[in-house]
């Protein structure tokens, strides 16, 4: 493979771009140079320590450091899904339902994909596990947030038309119904527009970067197609059981309509 | 028919009632007594402490979709989960004969429901948890936003029920309409219960 290195001083010619940008805010009185540099400075410490614990990770080998890196990376998915939660589940729900499905989702099919499709060897090459676990993660996290997020604010802006249902006598499943398929469209919607945007509007970055280190286009091609259709699958997985296990914890063996187990909106 | 004893939940004072077939027992106090809590928890609804029995069988034993289909609650703002009302009602036409009684437009099952009048949601809510002829009815102000007119028909219906069997449990602000309806009053104030006759 064929690929330009870059040295310092091309990052640092790149990262006056960033100076321009401060430049502008303070001529301009946008109150974001502070802003700017900051994320600037956040986003080159946090990638050169991603390098540096992935050349480790990738330089030992080993199953267990491979575990214990994608269970860090779940732990931390879960934190963003309760953050972007408007009305967050009380107790250990509010953390543990959002981790636990991502969890389940997101490495069933990083797993499918090791183990049948790409095949390297150790199938836990960290070369391989952590980059694709990280791509499923990240998308699987958004459907998961976007998920739980309409289907606890649905149920909260829609109890008098739930309560009217189960006042009749319908079941939680029926009476719910309208509002996990919201809430599940809503959780789908990105992925299908995404996949039918790719390679119209945008060339997706894991792909550029194949096409960048030398790889052929098609082949880079093929790779890409595989990562969207386990994003594809991990994102409905995810989206499907948070939604379903959400619902079933917002009412309860009565068949009551519980928004007691949801704290107050986050201001 | 319908047997309470020591019902109890956060914002309400421990209640034991009975209440027989055919009879209506109108539930009264200020706002904020519990009279819409005692409502929900007879529902099952919400969750709460003591025993409500039906012809002897305890809730709790009952799958709680098939008590609520005996003993249906109807708020005072009754909630709406479709469009139009016919899409409330597995058969629209049995709702027919009730739009007329309670002086409801016989085409209103394509209106939309936002652009009804709240008294017009009332009725048409009483009259889509009569369509499964429960037992008991637990009416939360059933006439609250109801012209004279349109309030008349609305006992009126009622009356034929209780005639009929039917159990209700009203909760109302309207002394005159508790006397005119019910046999006995259950009054909530301070924190206390007590049932008088009207």
């Amino acid at each position: 493979m064929s690929f330009i290195t870059l040295d310092y001083f091309d990052l640092a010619m790149a990262a006056t771009l960033v100076l321009v940008n401060a430049g502008l805010s303070l001529y301009l009185s946008l109150g974001l140079e502070r802003r700017f540099l900051i994320a600037a400075v956040r986003m080159a410490v946090q990638l050169t320590l991603v390098g540096l614990v992935l050349k480790a990770l990738f330089a030992v080998s080993s199953p267990l450091w491979t575990a214990l890196a994608a269970l860090f990376m779940i732990l931390f998915a879960g934190r963003e899904v309760m953050a972007r939660q408007e009305r967050r589940f009380v107790g250990w729900w509010g953390y543990g339902l959002g981790t636990s499905v991502m969890l389940t989702a997101a490495l069933l099919v990083t797993v499918f994909g090791l183990s049948t499709q790409v095949r390297p060897d150790p199938w836990y090459d960290p070369r391989y596990a952590i980059p694709i676990l990280g791509m499923i993660l990240g998308n699987t996290m958004t459907g998961v947030a976007l998920g739980l997020h309409t289907l606890t604010n649905d149920a909260a802006r829609n109890r008098p038309g739930i309560e009217a249902q189960l006042a009749l006598g319908m079941t939680r499943t029926e009476a719910m119904r309208n509002t996990t398929r919201g809430a599940l469209r809503t959780a789908l919607i990105p992925i299908i527009n995404s996949m039918s945007a790719t390679g119209l509007v945008a060339l997706p970055g894991m792909m550029t970067g194949q096409i960048l280190s030398g790889v052929d286009p098609i082949e880079a091609v093929k790779y890409q197609l595989l990562i969207s259709f386990l994003i594809a699958g991990g994102t409905g997985l995810g989206a499907l059981a948070a939604v379903q296990a959400g619902a079933w914890r917002l009412c309860d063996s009565r068949h009551r309509l519980r928004l007691d187990r949801l704290a107050d909106p986050a201001p | 028919m319908l047997t309470v004893e020591n019902l109890k939940r956060l914002g309400m004072p421990a209640i034991t009632l009975s209440l027989d077939a055919g009879a209506c027992l109108a539930v009264m106090g200020p706002s904020g007594s519990g009279k819409t809590l005692l409502l929900r928890a007879i529902a099952d609804l919400d969750p709460s402490e003591g025993v409500v029995a039906f012809n002897g069988q305890n809730k709790a034993e009952v799958p709680a979709p098939e008590w609520r289909r005996k003993i249906a609650y109807i708020a005072a703002e009754p909630g709406w989960w479709a469009d139009t009302p016919s899409e409330h009602f597995r058969d629209w036409s049995t709702a027919q004969p009730l739009l007329e009684a309670l002086l409801l437009p016989a085409d209103i099952g394509n209106a939309p429901i936002t652009r009804l009048s709240t008294g017009e949601r009332q009725r048409l809510a009483l009259i889509r948890s009569l369509a499964g002829n429960p037992k008991v009815l637990l009416l939360d102000e059933p006439t609250g936003p109801l012209d004279a007119a349109s309030t008349q028909a609305v006992e009126t219906l009622l009356n034929q029920r209780m005639k009929e069997g039917t159990a209700v449990l009203l909760s109302t602000h309207d002394a005159a309409q508790a006397s005119r309806l019910a046999d006995n009053t259950l009054k909530l104030a301070n924190g206390a219960a007590e049932v008088v006759a009207a």
